[in-house]
């Protein structure tokens, strides 16, 4: 369910870093908490982001839910299908639902993001 | 994510909603199913078929006595001298000053009983207020808060009446629509309404508590063949808004009044005296300064419940309700203007976020199902 080289965060983000480059989306338990997304607004390319800030929005039916940057970097890219399928957040989370990259400027940083072991514990407990 | 559901309220299926999955919200002090499967789905399911709600949490008010009719025409708007038994109407308490305590449904069961369907967050103050009406009346009237001696479903959609049908020996097809009849449904009595508030042809059935899981259970095995889905009330907000009926806290509170509401045709100034009628009167005369009025988005974006509207670079109004409406594939809500603005084809910007999004006034409602039987006002 939740992929080993993710790491994660309790905002209910993913991050996937190859190559100096974070690859973001919301987890699988956010889409569901969420329910049917609708509409998601996308970063612009070259916008600066810091960890912890708000940089996407994702609204489902009923509300618009702040996307929080696990990492602090340039936005270098942003997936565009979502503009026309938003509800393929809630089809593939992990995976065609990526919201953006980020270039990562502070690499160590995601050392401090939750493990999938340490996500899902999280989970339980929330 | 969700506060303590200890301390909130619950209907008498909040086991079965839970057993059966459905997301669990806190609404208005009530912990209820927001959606089952989801909510574009459940709308849908609605709009095409055929869907079951628990909406135990609304209020039921019993006003009885030799001055029952006398009591339920001081505070309500509508004219319940016009019911005959076995009829309901649409109707709306008011403070004195001519805003919204509450909108209801009045059901004349007889010529001293009257049975009120209340908001559930606004049961008790409802119940006050009419009690407090009636004893600085003087009227001759019992008001009874009786809500707890009442589960309720709504059974909504083209297809509902097939479904409830073979559960009932009422002849459903006797009963048109604003009206009911007190009978059975599965062998437990039932106070059975063609009411609802999807915009769709259906049923809102009143019956005991102790009877609501086994009939939960039967109307959802009558009508799987037809497709019927338990439904939560986030397809019941998308389904009320896409028909533009008013939620209160939304489109009505204290301090709006029917004729900013575009509930004109609620108000009957001549049926007598009645409480608010006054500054309706006063109002009237002097001229509303804004109305309610539906939106659709143009831009990429939805405005929701309290973002600004504005109008050639100047705030002009609020969002009361938006979202998407599922079966119409727009963003729409419905919004408060300046009344020389509330007409269709005015540009908006709504504000989103801070940034300003293109949108156009549009008539209300928005969805009218195809073949409605002639609502009785």
């Amino acid at each position: 369910m939740y992929p080993e080289n993710f790491r994660y965060t309790k905002e209910h983000e993913w991050v996937k870093v190859e190559d100096g480059v974070g690859t973001i989306g919301i987890t699988f338990h956010a889409q569901k908490e969420l329910g049917d997304i609708v509409y998601v607004e996308l970063p612009k390319i070259g916008t600066i982001v810091e960890q912890g800030k708000s940089f996407a929005v994702v609204e489902s039916v009923k509300a618009a839910s702040e996307i929080y940057a696990p990492v602090s970097g340039e936005v270098i890219a942003a997936n565009d299908a979502l503009a026309n399928a938003p509800e393929t957040l809630n089809s593939d989370p992990h995976g065609e639902g990526w919201i953006a990259k980020i270039k990562l400027s502070v690499p160590d940083e995601v050392n401090r993001l939750l493990s999938p072991t340490d996500y899902q514990s999280y989970l339980g407990a929330e | 994510m969700a506060g303590s559901s200890e301390t909130l309220k619950r209907t008498p299926l909040n086991t079965v909603h839970r057993r059966a999955g459905a997301k669990m919200v806190d609404f208005g002090g009530w912990d209820m199913p927001v959606e089952y499967r989801g909510v574009l789905a459940e709308h849908q399911t609605v709009r095409r078929g055929v869907g079951l709600f628990d909406v135990s949490h609304m209020g039921e008010i019993v006003v009885a006595g030799p001055d029952a009719l006398k009591l339920v025409q001081w505070v309500t708007v509508n004219d319940a001298s016009k019911l005959v038994e076995g009829q309901a109407q649409y109707s709306a308490l008011l403070y004195e000053h001519g805003g919204f305590v509450d909108d209801i449904l009045v059901h004349r069961v007889s010529d001293h009983e009257y049975f009120l369907c209340v908001n559930a967050s606004n049961q008790d103050k409802d119940f006050e207020h009419i009690l407090r009406q009636a004893q600085a009346k003087k009227f001759d009237a019992m008001v009874e808060d009786a809500g707890s001696r009442y589960a309720q479903l709504a059974i909504q959609g083209p297809r509902a009446t097939e479904i409830l049908q073979p559960l009932t020996a009422t002849d459903l097809s006797t009963i048109k629509r604003y009206h009911f009849r007190d009978g059975s449904v599965s062998g437990s009595p039932a106070r059975i309404a063609r009411t609802g508030y999807t915009g769709e042809d259906g049923w809102e059935i009143y019956i005991t508590p102790d009877e609501s899981e086994r009939l939960w259970g039967e109307i959802l095995s009558a009508g799987m063949a037809a497709g019927i889905e338990p439904c939560g009330l986030g397809a019941r907000n998308t389904l009320r808004m896409e028909s533009a009926m008013p939620l209160y806290g939304h489109e009505i509170d204290a301090s709006i009044t029917p004729w900013e509401a575009g509930l004109d045709w609620i108000v009957k100034l001549d049926k007598g005296d009645f409480l608010g009628r006054d500054a309706l009167v006063q109002q009237k005369e002097k001229g509303i300064a804004r109305k309610l009025i539906g939106f659709e988005m143009k831009g990429r974006g939805i405005g929701r419940d309290g973002y600004e509207v504005w109008i050639n670079g100047v705030a002009a109004g609020w969002v009361t309700s938006g979202g998407p409406a599922p079966a119409l594939d727009k963003n729409i809500g419905m919004c408060y203007l300046p009344l020389e603005q509330a007409v269709p084809g005015q540009s908006l910007e709504i504000m989103i976020r801070g940034r300003g999004v293109e949108a156009v006034t549009v008539p209300l409602p928005f969805y009218k199902r195809a073949n409605p039987q002639k609502a009785q006002a």
